[in-house]
């Protein structure tokens, strides 16, 4: 046979925790593509695997799962992609089966439902080292003998054995294509899956397949249907009359499948695997420790605030790092420029400027990304859902939500990208929806600027303790009923049950865990950052437009005896006042007097939607102590402290009372005002939809919730 | 016969019946969990809920509302600790 290899793909279907992924980094060294299911937020990672004589196969790592039922959109897309029913993909032309090695026969549940789609198939029983230590003997040629002569590989693919036998059994798989033997139905549910087969293919007049079939028949759900366009009117007939022969045969037609694959494995696996004497697992022991009823909630803040501590400490040094190496690339390229001031700013202040905005952000993905995988590799990750899931299940969250909601108190970001180990869609989503509430440290500087300003002076440090935390807790306060509504009234999604493998404990490996802490972060650089860095030019644009010479000469005219420096910051602050983003912030600004907001907080509330963080600089700017100002600048703070209203009913009052500052700060607290977030939102929940339901709607609360502070407090004092 | 959700941690039971209508039992099917397996609640989660349950050499979790359809018969021949209340 001639055929090129190339063109060949190979699918890798198991459980999760079998090691799948380290079997994959193994077969394909690393030489990978990421990329997207259409329509799915589903993953499609890809790699070349050599099979060892020089043949190159593309093989498609599909997310872990236990059974091909329809449930979640993970599974749908692993039966998809077995079938080849996604656009744009080819059918796999082998499928590679991974399994654990210490617990085959549900592992070979998958396995005998994905025989059903008559691939040729290999079988990796992976983990056969915990196997061998606990004392299970595998005769692997005669589990092959048993299955219909597939081959049959035992390997450790985190010790990296067996990794060649594999790439062989492919080879041979592929050369003598021999399908894993299949399941026998009991005769009353062999004529049942005939029926709807053959009904469904005269009604839509497609090919309806045995595992198809299968699929409409067992399942609840109508995906399959759908997918071949099998109405109701159609199915319903067909369906009710095929279930109740099975359930004349003595079989519950949702329980049939399992029954009569366990049945069909018990006998399979019969004489395969012997027991002999080996060493009990330590997870027993380990986990009477860490889901102890006191200690294990005591160890489990104990790693959570580690966690925690590491993405805000640990990420501080790399991001002062790469802010001052970004100040340092400005001061090398403004200086020749003098002479161009519009290309100077838009490198500056807009390109640079932008991207080092946005590189910040990497120190705290990576790190968080190397405790994710950490913690999900060891096994610990599912004990953490185990612990939390009551003070989520509530709320329709669940306990999988309690990492990405604590990372979103560092920065949204990694958050929203940690939501990926949620399984549930619904969870999921809410989940998503909830973490940019958290009280991210680019809203610091604005809670701080304002205590220290504002609270500090007029009620002492306590007080200003106190607001501190207090504005830590705003967004978590909202977040719950925010969860609670959207998973109960709003979301359309079926919940997923909260069915959870709490698997072996497990040593990570370094290089897996490395290796998708660095595919986190390429894929969060390449798809979020095109969209934040054209948020950014915009900004910038708008508040650079337009600039007549003429301000800056009046200004200086105007100041003959100041000092050069008074001079360019009143020159800066007029500029910004007649730019395109100025003129805006007066003309909106009657939208936020409500909030007691004048138009230079207003200036400063617009330029911060694509990051919050922004609003100091631009509070410096707008008050014309230039743009250098720091939350804990002496000029900005005396500078706020003595606006005053120039005119209105409030006039000769001071802007800042503590109602606006009280109000300033929920505002921030609540609003949207990140383009990153809003970007990385779109892209985990698969389209704008929810990114823009998610501004509008935190915009929207910070607005209400802000005027409701201002209004009330400004009338009890 | 007794509900899932009502053993106690250590206790063992033997599956007499479940839902297949149900999300959850299906799920639980999918992993093994079959009529006539025995099963052993190992504990509850530190705030009372979810279980954690063994079964056919594995340690899953489901939430005790979850759990309240899996009949359970305690006195079958399984290594039993007999309850400690009625």
């Amino acid at each position: 046979m001639s055929t090129p290899d190339a063109g060949l793909l190979v699918a890798l279907v198991g459980n999760p925790n079998t090691g799948k992924s380290t079997l994959f980094n193994a077969l394909t060294g690393l030489r990978q593509r990421v990329g997207n299911y259409p329509g799915v937020t589903v993953a499609r990672k890809s790699g070349t695997c050599d099979l060892g004589d020089g043949q190159k196969v593309e093989l498609v790592d599909l997310p872990g799962l236990y059974s091909l039922a329809a449930a979640s959109p993970d599974e749908q897309v692993v039966i998809d992609a077995l079938a080849g029913n996604i656009a744009g993909d080819r059918r796999p032309d082998a499928v590679v089966l991974v399994a654990d090695a210490t617990n085959l026969l549900r592992n070979l549940f998958l396995a005998s439902q994905v025989a059903e789609l008559g691939r040729p198939v290999v079988l990796v029983l992976n983990q056969a080292d915990v196997a061998k230590e606990q004392g299970l003997r595998i005769d692997a040629e005669l589990l092959s003998r048993r299955l219909g002569g597939v081959p049959v590989v035992l390997t450790s693919a985190w010790k990296g054995e067996g990794i060649a036998d594999v790439r062989r059994a492919i080879a041979r798989a592929l050369d003598q294509r021999t399908p894993m033997k299949r399941v026998v139905w009991p005769a009353n549910i062999a004529g049942a899956l005939a029926d709807v087969a053959a009904t469904a293919s005269a009604d839509t007049g497609k090919e309806v397949t045995a595992a198809d079939a299968q699929r409409l028949l067992f399942d609840g759900n109508a995906t399959t249907a759908d997918r071949i366009g099998w109405t109701v009117a159609q199915r319903e007939k067909t369906l009710r009359s095929a279930r109740d022969r099975v359930r004349n045969s003595g079989y519950n037609p949702m329980a049939a499948e399992p029954l009569v694959h366990y049945a069909h494995l018990r006998a399979a696996l019969e004489g395969v695997v012997t027991e002999g004497r080996g060493k009990a697992g330590r997870t027993a022991a380990v986990d009477g420790l860490l889901l102890h009823r006191i200690l294990g909630p005591v160890l489990f803040a104990g790693i959570m605030l580690g966690l925690f501590a590491s993405v805000f400490w640990l990420a501080k040094f790399p991001m002062e790092w790469i802010q001052s190496g970004v100040d340092a690339f400005k001061g090398v390229v403004a200086p020749p420029l003098d002479a161009y001031p519009m290309l100077q700013s838009l490198l500056t202040d807009g390109i640079i400027g932008g991207v080092g905005a946005f590189l910040a952000f990497l120190p705290q993905i990576l790190i968080l990304f190397l405790f994710v995988g950490i913690l999900e590799d060891s096994g610990y990750m599912a004990r953490a859902a185990f612990i939390m899931d009551r003070l989520f299940s509530w709320c329709g969250l669940n306990g999988k939500s309690f990492v990405p909601m604590l990372s979103g108190f560092a920065c949204a970001i990694p958050g929203l990208l940690s939501t990926r180990t949620i399984e549930d869609p619904k969870a999921r989503l809410a989940t998503a929806f909830v973490v940019p509430f958290m009280s991210c440290s680019a809203r610091f500087p604005i809670y701080a600027l304002m205590c220290a300003a504002f609270i500090g002076p007029l009620y002492g440090p306590g007080w200003e303790s106190v607001v501190m935390v207090g504005m830590h807790c705003v967004g978590l306060l909202f977040a719950v009923p925010t969860a609670f509504v959207l998973t109960r009234f709003v979301l359309k999604v079926k919940p997923q049950p909260f069915v959870l493998e709490l698997p072996r404990y497990q040593m990570p490996k370094p290089r897996d865990v490395l290796w998708r802490m660095w595919q986190n972060a390429a894929e969060f650089v390449s798809k979020a950052g095109t969209v934040i860095f054209a948020i950014t030019i915009i900004v910038w644009a708008l508040s650079y437009f337009p600039r007549d010479a003429a301000v800056a000469d009046r200004i200086k005219a105007a100041n003959p005896a100041v000092s050069e420096e008074v001079v360019k910051a009143k020159v800066q602050a007029a500029y910004v006042e007649q730019s395109y983003m100025g003129r805006f912030g007066k003309a909106v600004q009657p939208v936020f007097d409500p909030l007691g907001f004048d138009w230079k907080i207003t200036v400063g509330v617009l330029a911060s939607f694509p990051a919050r963080e922004v609003i100091v600089s631009t509070l410096g700017v707008t008050y014309s102590v230039g743009e250098g100002a720091k939350a804990d600048s002496q000029h900005l703070r005396q500078a706020m402290q003595d606006a005053k209203w120039s005119e209105g009913p409030r006039a000769g009052r001071p802007i800042f009372s503590l109602a606006a500052v009280l109000a300033l700060m929920v505002f921030f607290a609540l609003c949207s005002q990140c383009g990153p977030t809003i970007a990385t939102l779109a892209q985990e929940t698969g389209g704008w939809k929810w990114a823009a339901g998610s501004f509008v709607y935190m915009t929207a609360l910070a607005w209400i919730v802000a005027t409701l502070v201002y209004q009330v407090v400004i009338r009890l004092l | 016969m007794t509900p899932l959700s009502q053993l106690l941690p250590g206790q063992f039971g033997k599956l007499a019946s479940l839902n297949p209508e149900r999300g959850v039992d299906q799920r639980l099917m999918a992993l093994g969990l079959l009529p006539g397996m025995v099963l052993k609640l190992i504990r509850k989660a530190p705030l009372g809920d979810p279980l954690a349950i063994e079964f056919g050499g594995q340690v899953v979790s489901l939430r005790l509302a979850e759990a309240e359809n899996l009949i359970v018969d305690v006195s079958a021949d399984c290594p039993i600790q007999r309850p400690r209340q009625p």
